[in-house]
């Protein structure tokens, strides 16, 4: 019984969002409301249960690892927030969680730049590695703005352009697909599972 | 004290960070472990912000009565019900907060992204019909890796899904690569600009 009504209400809620394709309405706006409220709804307990009791109440009540009171301290300090006299105290915490950012220097230069230098670095005996290698410098240097983009320079620049439309392209072309196959479950969903029209 | 202390623990933290790739020792796992620990617990507190925000925003538009402030009605009203049905019944597999999921959240959510289906080929259309030589080559590229993920690519021809294999392996690998590395440089002197200070709009407010 419960899976049915459910099923039902799910079917609605989809209707209520295609509705859209019509044009903005009502049932839309119901529904974009809906989701924003249920989607914060759903992280408030998920985050209680998966991320503060086991990793802030219980190593700090129950096992009495009180260390942790300063971390915790530095959390309500994000609250701080809200105060328009005392906003300046939740930097604090965000201060605390930008310091990751020491580790994003050297792990960039290696996944985004070493890596990919050495990758490129191969023998040019064939004319797919010809066309990598002409293709990822021409875009490097078409980024290069210390430069004009004029004569041969420029020429080979826009060479670059054409590269990177290719590459566009195939991204652009993944993510429609995506957003087909998507469409493709929901159309299954009311077509199946909701109106049993098919198997 | 509002700015210099921020500043400082973020320039520590991240020459500790930096030193942590540099130098593996048991000092500099331990240094990350305690790190990653503390964050954890610090985590948690940021959701309030964001409830809090919503919140705010949704209860003001009631109390003014602004336009289409009945639908702020049911933006609250689901968040209570949805995090009241959590915290009574609990999240697991097959308590109401987990029906709620399965019925509305991924209903909601998979529906609202498909609808991006129908514009992102709209807006295709409008964007790139052919203008230039550029907006061709990026056109075409589109329709071969689309045919060529399909089993209609390979019913027109078996030349498709082979031109697709090599589109993606080849020009594209070039275009993800020269991209990424200045992605890569820019995410780096972002991130050294952090540290040292020079960027601190993450900061905010005015003193």
């Amino acid at each position: 019984m419960t899976e049915t009504i459910g099923i039902w209400i799910a079917a609605f809620l989809t209707l209520c969002m295609f509705s859209f394709l019509y044009k903005d309405n009502p049932f839309y706006k119901f529904a974009e409301h809906l989701f924003v409220g249920v989607s914060m709804g759903y992280y408030i307990p998920y985050t209680y249960y998966n991320a503060f009791i086991p990793y802030a109440y219980e190593p700090l009540f129950l096992k009495k690892e009180y260390i942790l009171i300063i971390p915790f301290i530095i959390g309500f300090l994000y609250w701080f927030r809200f105060s328009s006299k005392y906003s300046w105290v939740s930097r604090y915490p965000i201060a605390f969680s930008m310091g990751m950012v020491g580790m994003g220097v050297p792990m960039n230069m290696h996944a985004n730049v070493l890596v990919q230098m050495r990758t490129m670095m191969l023998p040019l005996n064939s004319i797919n590695i010809i066309l990598i290698f002409v293709g990822t410098i021409s875009i490097l240097l078409y980024f290069f703005f210390s430069k004009a983009h004029k004569g041969v320079y420029g020429k080979f620049t826009s060479i670059g352009v054409w590269f990177m439309m290719v590459g566009f392209g195939a991204s652009f072309g993944y993510t429609v697909m995506a957003r087909i196959s998507l469409l493709i479950g929901r159309i299954q969903f009311l077509l199946g599972d909701w109106l049993g029209l098919i198997k | 004290m509002k700015r210099q202390i921020p500043l400082m623990i973020v320039l520590i933290l991240g020459l500790l960070f930096v030193a942590h790739v540099f130098i593996p020792n048991k000092l500099s796992s331990d240094y990350l472990d305690w790190f990653m620990k503390w964050m954890k617990v610090i985590g948690p507190f940021a959701i309030v912000l964001g409830v809090f925000s919503l919140v705010y925003v949704h209860y003001n538009k009631i109390k003014r009565k602004a336009p289409t402030w009945g639908y702020s009605i049911v933006t609250l009203t689901a968040l209570v019900v949805t995090t009241a049905v959590g915290f009574i019944w609990g999240i697991q597999e097959g308590t109401p907060y987990m029906w709620i999921f399965k019925n509305f959240n991924v209903p909601l959510g998979a529906t609202m992204f498909s609808l991006l289906a129908f514009y992102i080929a709209s807006a295709a259309y409008k964007a790139f019909r052919a203008r230039s030589i550029e907006a061709t080559v990026l056109l075409v590229a589109a329709i071969i890796v689309m045919l060529g993920r399909v089993s209609i690519g390979q019913a027109i021809t078996h030349w498709i899904p082979d031109i697709t294999e090599w589109i993606l392996n080849v020009p594209n690998l070039a275009a993800k690569r020269g991209i990424a590395l200045g992605v890569g440089l820019g995410m780096t002197a972002t991130s050294l600009k952090i540290m040292l200070g020079i960027e601190r709009s993450y900061l905010g407010g005015k003193d």
